[in-house]
């Protein structure tokens, strides 16, 4: 194989400025053929993951974080075109990979938990003939990958799992059948996972076993994690470090508490302040955005928030906001009135 | 967020008004008119229809009279398909046919519709007994093979037009009943009708009023993709002599004529059997059309 | 499973009791009886009523249905009046006959239909799909009784390269010559009409949100389309090839006049020439068994390959 599988896959937690970043995305745009006509769906797209990390996107529906994981492992929809940018993992530009190299990757060196459980597995064939399929590659036998199906399903907390291996997808319960596909995903001891809204179909009680699983097993297994959500609890909750996506584009991103703390950009604080388990008020009405997401077939001049945003000022309507840093380096947003000099000015105004 | 999804529901509604209001038939013929197959359908079906419409306008020749030229002629600009065994003009023969099959197309599915809306309406809105017992009834009358069905019912009545609509009619209404009993069904729960029967509102006025528009759509459509399966029920019991009587024309008969002489010449048995692979073309080509544009479930998007 | 199984043939078993029933009720609904018809205009009425006697025609109705049943769970169909032979007998002497068609007809056209259907489904929008296409709708337009009559002006009296008339005189090679025509002509619409059927079903399968997940684990294509999404994308195939039984049958009355074969079609319609009303009942009795039995075991194998089914 193209590139040995790395013998040091330790969590790099605290140096993770240091070494290169496992998945870089850069400037990455896609397009959506649609009867109304192209849909600019990515736009310009730029994120890292560094090893051994939590990354989080957040963002309202279609705003393009499902579809931006779906980009990453190459599994789009017949009418979607990669238009530019690229995608760097381990060193090699994903976007530019053949379909057989890509394969290569898919499922060893990169894996996904998907949104709905009730339907990612397959509902004719056994957990175990699935689970010993996705380890078709490993030189192991039989008993060996049996043996390892049966203690990644003990991991994940699946009772009597030796038997349970013969059973079949629809004889398990929602959130059973989620800790199957995370052992999965986990089984094939991936250097990043992809973990696409893993907890949107789950009820609020199993959500929060299943994102504890989650922190378990990464602390354990030492991977990172790509975490897709549109819940902000839980990525405070899971995630080192948090993108928020608004249509299609990355307007803020940095480590979780900066984000938190300190939003830096106008939709990320509206995003804070719609999220019911921060509200502090006793309220009648939850508070929400007003107006639309724009129409991605034209996307309007300027910035892409302009249309919702409280603070919007002349500068939005026209010119495209640059990406300046918030909090610190690592911390930016893409917003106008974060440019160097403005911040301070727009504090006084506030104050 | 909630603002956006209030608005796509907002706007899918607005889309479902436009299609149900007055321009609902203009927005079809529009949709139809991209589907290339399905609009070939749609002139085959013009075609046959309107030559079964119009046949005793246009045909060359009395159908039925036995004339005194060739025998098993091979076509020509007399006979444009040719004459049969007993010197009639085929194409006349031809044509004449089609007005049988449509004919006999028109009352069996008028009448299956009829009684499977009735019987589906009773079932679905009834009390549960009898709904049972409608569904064993039905599947009770689908276990026939529709031709074995039909010999048995020619043993009876005596091979005749009514009987063939007698026997297509019985065999279909299961069909259409089911279909009925299932919207129904769905129906009966829906929040606007329970709504209407907490305001007072008789079963009558609901099945009327609410359930009858929202189920008659889908079940024409259904009948129209159904034409050819009737078409070619009452071909085959005319060729296998249990229809339609001689002299009368049908596509059967004509291509049991030509059978009994196939070892003479091939034209009658070509003559017969083509009338019936068009209209089952155009039936098809123009049912598939109009189900994707009905049913946005299959409409195909880029 | 094994309640399931039980269940569904005691359904199977009531829809031929309830079909046998609709028959009785219909025979006594329509002007005109069995007898009369039977021995035609010009027949006596004391002779009328010796033949209604002997058909059992002038007890009341559930007593004659009661009887008729009783009859046929000893495997008794009746008596034919002309012959004096066992209806059963002349009935089941036919049934190789027409069960070899159907299943022939069936069989050639699933090993044609269903790799074709999946072929145009992997490679969408190809030449070979597009073509596939157009024939299936030509093929499913043309009904058996025209097609049969074609194939046989074609095959036998244009290039007179396969016989045409009969079963064949014995002998396996002699038998499957004989087969040819008839099989094609009954079986190459459902070549079409699975080729259809397995397509969509399985480019809905190939959607399906699991096939996205073997693929998200680099499992190889081939693996994906023959073992995840093949068993299930095949699963309607089934059903509809039990429900088709009913088409196989007409299509199989239509085959076995037009080439002059021996079958429970030709029988059935020799005997309703000639009013043989007892023949013709046994027909339509065993033919609805065969075709409920079919329907059933379609059910049966369903509820085999598909888990889900098995606890419904």
């Amino acid at each position: 194989m193209a590139n040995a599988r790395p013998t040091s896959g330790g969590p790099a937690t605290g140096s993770a400025g240091a070494e290169p970043p496992l998945l870089s995305v850069r400037n990455l745009s896609l397009d959506f053929g649609s009867p109304k006509g192209r849909v600019h769906a990515l736009r310009d797209v730029s994120l890292e993951v560094p090893k051994g990390r939590i990354v989080g996107i957040v963002g309202e529906s279609g705003c393009g974080k499902s579809t931006l994981a779906s980009a990453i492992i190459r599994l789009l929809a017949a009418n979607a075109e990669v238009v530019g940018g690229s995608v760097e993992f381990e060193g090699q530009d994903l976007m530019a990979l053949s379909e057989r190299k890509m394969r290569d990757l898919r499922g060893r060196r990169m894996s996904m938990i998907f949104q709905d459980p009730m339907t990612a597995l397959n509902p004719v064939r056994t957990i175990e003939a699935q689970m010993l399929d996705i380890q078709y590659r490993e030189p192991a036998d039989e008993q060996e990958k049996r043996r390892r199906a049966i203690a990644m399903l003990d991991t994940v907390g699946i009772p009597d799992p030796a038997n349970r291996l013969k059973a079949y997808p629809h004889q398990f319960s929602g959130g059973m059948r989620q800790r199957i596909c995370i052992a999965m995903a986990l089984l094939v001891e991936p250097a990043l996972v992809l973990a696409d809204e893993p907890t949107t179909a789950l009820d609020a009680t199993l959500e929060v076993q299943i994102v504890n699983l989650l922190k378990r097993l990464q602390a354990e297994m030492g991977c990172s994690v790509m975490f897709v959500s549109h819940h902000l609890g839980t990525v405070a909750e899971l995630c080192d470090d948090v993108v928020v996506m608004y249509a299609g584009e990355v307007v803020e991103s940095g480590p979780v508490r900066d984000i938190f703390r300190n939003p830096g950009h106008p939709y990320t604080q509206a995003l804070l302040a719609c999220d019911p388990g921060r509200i502090k008020q006793k309220t009648r009405e939850l508070p929400t955005i007003p107006g639309e997401v724009p129409n991605l077939v034209s996307v309007p001049h300027g910035c892409i928030f302009k249309s919702r945003c409280r603070e919007v000022h002349d500068r939005c309507e026209a010119e495209v906001p640059g990406v300046h840093p918030v909090s610190n380096e690592r911390h930016r947003a893409k917003c106008h009135l974060r440019e160097p000099g403005k911040a301070a000015t727009r504090a006084e105004a506030k104050a | 967020m909630r603002t956006s999804d209030t608005t796509a529901a907002e706007e899918s509604r607005a889309e479902a008004d436009t299609v149900r209001g007055a321009g609902a038939l203009l927005q079809t013929w529009r949709l139809l008119r991209r589907d290339q197959l399905g609009m070939l359908g749609l002139v085959l079906v013009v075609i046959m229809v309107g030559s079964a419409i119009f046949a005793d306008l246009i045909v060359p020749y009395d159908p039925t009279q036995i004339m005194v030229g060739p025998r098993m002629a091979p076509p020509s600009w007399d006979h444009l398909l040719g004459t049969d065994h007993l010197g009639r003009d085929t194409l006349s023969r031809v044509i004449a046919g089609g007005q049988v099959a449509f004919l006999v197309a028109l009352a069996s599915l008028g009448a299956a519709l009829s009684f499977g809306l009735l019987l589906g309406l009773t079932a679905g809105f009834g009390p549960q007994w009898l709904d049972n017992g409608f569904l064993l009834l039905f599947d009770g009358v689908r276990a026939f093979p529709v031709i074995i069905f039909g010999l048995a019912t020619v043993t009876l009545l005596g091979p005749s037009l009514w009987t063939v609509i007698f026997v297509v009619a019985v065999t279909s209404i299961p069909i259409y009943a089911r279909i009925v009993r299932t919207q129904t069904q769905a129906m009966k729960n829906n929040e606007f009708i329970v709504a209407e029967r907490a305001m007072g509102a008789g079963t009558p006025r609901i099945l009327g009023v609410h359930v009858l528009p929202n189920v008659i759509g889908p079940l024409l459509i259904l009948a129209s993709m159904d034409v050819p399966l009737v078409i070619t029920t009452e071909a085959g019991l005319s060729f296998l002599g249990m229809g339609v009587r001689p002299p009368t024309p049908s596509w059967g008969t004509i291509l049991n004529d030509g059978y009994s002489y196939i070892r003479n010449s091939p034209w009658p048995v070509i003559a017969g059997g083509i009338p019936i692979v068009i209209t089952t073309l155009g039936f098809t080509f123009l049912g598939e059309a109009l189900r994707d544009i009905f049913d946005p479930k299959l409409r195909k998007d880029l | 499973m094994w309640i399931y199984f039980t269940r569904r043939l005691f359904l199977a078993l009531a829809i031929v009791a309830v079909a046998v029933t609709l028959l009785y009720v219909m025979i006594h609904a329509v002007p005109g009886d069995p007898a009369s018809i039977m021995l035609g205009p010009r027949a006596t009425p004391e002779l009328k009523a010796e033949l209604r006697a002997k058909m059992g025609l002038d007890e009341p109705l559930p007593i004659q249905i009661l009887g008729f049943f009783g009859d046929l769970l000893r495997g008794d169909l009746g008596t034919d009046v002309f012959t004096g032979r066992e209806v059963g007998q002349i009935v089941f002497e036919k049934v190789p006959f027409t069960v070899t068609l159907i299943a022939t007809s069936i069989g050639w056209a699933a090993l044609i239909g269903i790799p074709l259907g999946c072929y145009s489904a992997i490679r969408r929008n190809t030449i070979v799909d597009k073509v596939t296409g157009v024939l299936s709708v030509s093929t499913i337009a043309i009904p058996s009784f025209v097609m049969a009559i074609y194939a046989l002006l074609i095959f036998a009296v244009w290039l007179k390269v396969l016989p045409a008339i009969g079963a064949g005189a014995g002998g396996l090679l002699d038998t499957l010559t004989h087969l040819i025509l008839p099989a094609f002509a009954v079986g190459v619409s459902w070549v079409g009409y699975l080729a259809r059927v397995v397509r969509a079903s399985m480019l809905e399968v190939l959607g399906e949100n699991h096939v996205r997940m073997a693929r998200a684990f680099g499992l190889p294509e081939k693996r994906i389309v023959f073992r995840y999404a093949l068993p299930i994308a095949v699963l309607p195939t089934i059903t509809l090839m039990g429900v088709g039984v009913a088409y196989l049958l007409s299509g199989a009355v239509f085959a076995e006049v037009v080439f002059a074969r021996p079958g429970i079609g030709a029988l059935i319609v020799d005997a309703v020439d000639s009013r043989n009303y007892p023949v013709v009942m046994g027909c339509v009795v065993v033919t609805t068994t065969l075709f409920v039995a079919a329907t059933t075991l379609a059910d049966l194998i369903n509820a085999l390959l598909d888990p889900r089914a098995r606890e419904g």
